[in-house]
């Protein structure tokens, strides 16, 4: 029923007519994915720039790895749609060749040397850059004639991240990057994603559920919990438009009244309110004050409260139900 | 060229402590005109942050005027900060270290300095409004 709704909301083409200049390289209508008797994903809409790295958050079991399954066309949706830069996923194999994937488990052969992993992607993806591929893992000092297995954890995620990046995708989709990486590891392949990102321009979207490691890469959240949509947007407008309101526990009921809360915790005489504060400082009693917060604690605070949602005007218009 | 630096627990947003790194380099006398900032690229593979947040950086400094994007060399500091000459500038730097001295002379540590430096500054602002 929701579903049905949301495709009059955009229209009967699909076509969604974003106010936002750049072309949508993500859209979701109505997405839903069932595994026998269990959703792992339902009712999930979303719209999503391109240009831009996006975080998909969410604890385990919220849906993210089925929801970059069916991006990647690896999955066909039980209900609803998905496209790609205006295309409909999994319906032509050029469509396809512009977006690459990232599996979880790293997905590379243990008894392959790197040069014949190179040699294998090259003979798979039709506009395969080998100088691109070279230049890289000479960059990043990893072997060719090593075999994948007996490098380390770090340098066989950039061998993965080197291959889905040499096929030049527009998008690349990436199931938990981070996972089983030391530290230093989830720096370096960052920094090198980031690099990428600088001279291609490409639409990445990375899940994890650690948000810390994805505060400064990214520029676009989107939160799944419970296999919906709890949060898209984009970081820095969600960072402004949030704040903490500490202030004296009896004025509290009458600011909650205000403003939508995320979380509210209040002791005899304090109440400390994570607010949706809109654009601009709220006015306020001047006893209370309010503080920014970081992504961390907005995505945590979101995610205690599965019932709030931040979402752009037209899906919060839908979800109004 | 001058390498930018992040401090996560500062609570400034990202693109901001970048604007703050150039001007404070460009107050410094650190980067001056012609000097090129570094690129979009080398930024994002040294800090590991969003490209876009340094391109909001750079546009942030070129529309105050302090750079200018020139398409395929790079971003180049146009004009350097902070009003004064330089021999004005070395002038009140050795007054400002003789006050130092003075103060460490009196029994004042860092932070005493600190909020006495704070405070006049404060107040000569405020006569400057009344």
């Amino acid at each position: 029923m929701t579903a049905d709704r949301t495709v009059r909301m955009f229209g009967g083409s699909g076509e969604l007519t974003a106010p936002e200049q750049s072309p949508t390289a993500l859209e979701a209508i109505g997405l839903a994915k069932r595994y026998r008797g269990t959703w792992a994903l339902r009712d999930c809409t979303m719209s999503v720039p391109a240009g831009r790295v996006i975080a998909l958050v969410g604890p385990n079991g919220a849906g993210k790895s089925t929801f970059l399954h069916l991006v990647a066309g690896l999955i066909t949706p039980t209900r609803g749609s998905v496209r790609v830069f205006g295309e409909p996923v999994g319906q032509r194999a050029e469509a396809l060749a512009r977006v690459a994937f990232l599996a979880q488990d790293k997905p590379l052969y243990d008894s392959f040397t790197v040069a014949e992993m190179l040699r294998f992607g090259h003979h798979l993806n039709p506009g395969w850059d080998d100088a691109l591929a070279r230049q890289r893992l000479a960059e990043l000092d990893i072997p060719l004639n090593r075999k994948v297995g007996k490098l380390s954890g770090g340098q066989q995620a950039q061998v993965a991240l080197t291959i889905a990046v040499a096929k030049q995708p527009d998008l690349l989709v990436m199931d938990e990057p981070l996972a089983n990486l030391d530290p230093v590891a989830r720096h370096d392949v960052m920094r090198s994603l980031m690099a990428a990102v600088a001279e291609t321009q490409m639409t990445v979207v990375l899940s994890s559920h650690v948000v810390s490691d994805l505060t400064n890469a990214c520029d676009w959240l989107v939160v799944l919990n419970r296999g919906q949509v709890q949060i898209s947007g984009e970081v820095d407008e969600l960072l402004a438009t949030h704040r903490m309101l500490s202030g004296p526990a009896e004025l509290a009921d009458g600011v909650a009244a205000r403003m939508p809360m995320i979380s509210d915790s209040r002791s005899e005489r304090q109440a400390d309110l994570l607010a949706r504060t809109g654009p601009g400082t709220p006015l306020l009693d001047p006893r209370w004050k309010a503080s920014s917060v970081s992504l961390e604690e907005l995505v945590l605070a979101y995610l205690r409260r599965p019932d709030t949602t931040s979402l752009p005007h037209p899906t919060l218009t839908i979800s109004d139900r | 060229m001058i390498k930018l630096r992040l401090d996560p627990s500062s609570g400034v947003a990202t693109y901001l402590q970048l604007v703050h790194q150039v001007k404070h380099a460009l107050r410094l006398g650190v980067l001056m005109p012609g000097d090129r900032l570094p690129t979009i690229k080398e930024v994002v593979s040294d800090l590991a942050i969003n490209p876009n947040t340094v391109a909001k950086a750079y546009r942030e400094l070129e529309h105050e005027g302090l750079v200018v994007g020139r398409p395929g060399l790079g971003t180049f500091v146009q004009r350097s900060l902070g009003g004064g000459s330089t021999a004005d500038h070395t002038r009140l730097c050795r007054d400002l270290a003789r006050w130092v001295h003075d103060c460490r002379e009196a029994g004042l540590d860092q932070g005493d300095m600190e909020a006495l430096f704070a405070s006049v500054l404060a107040d000569s602002a405020q006569e400057g409004i009344a």
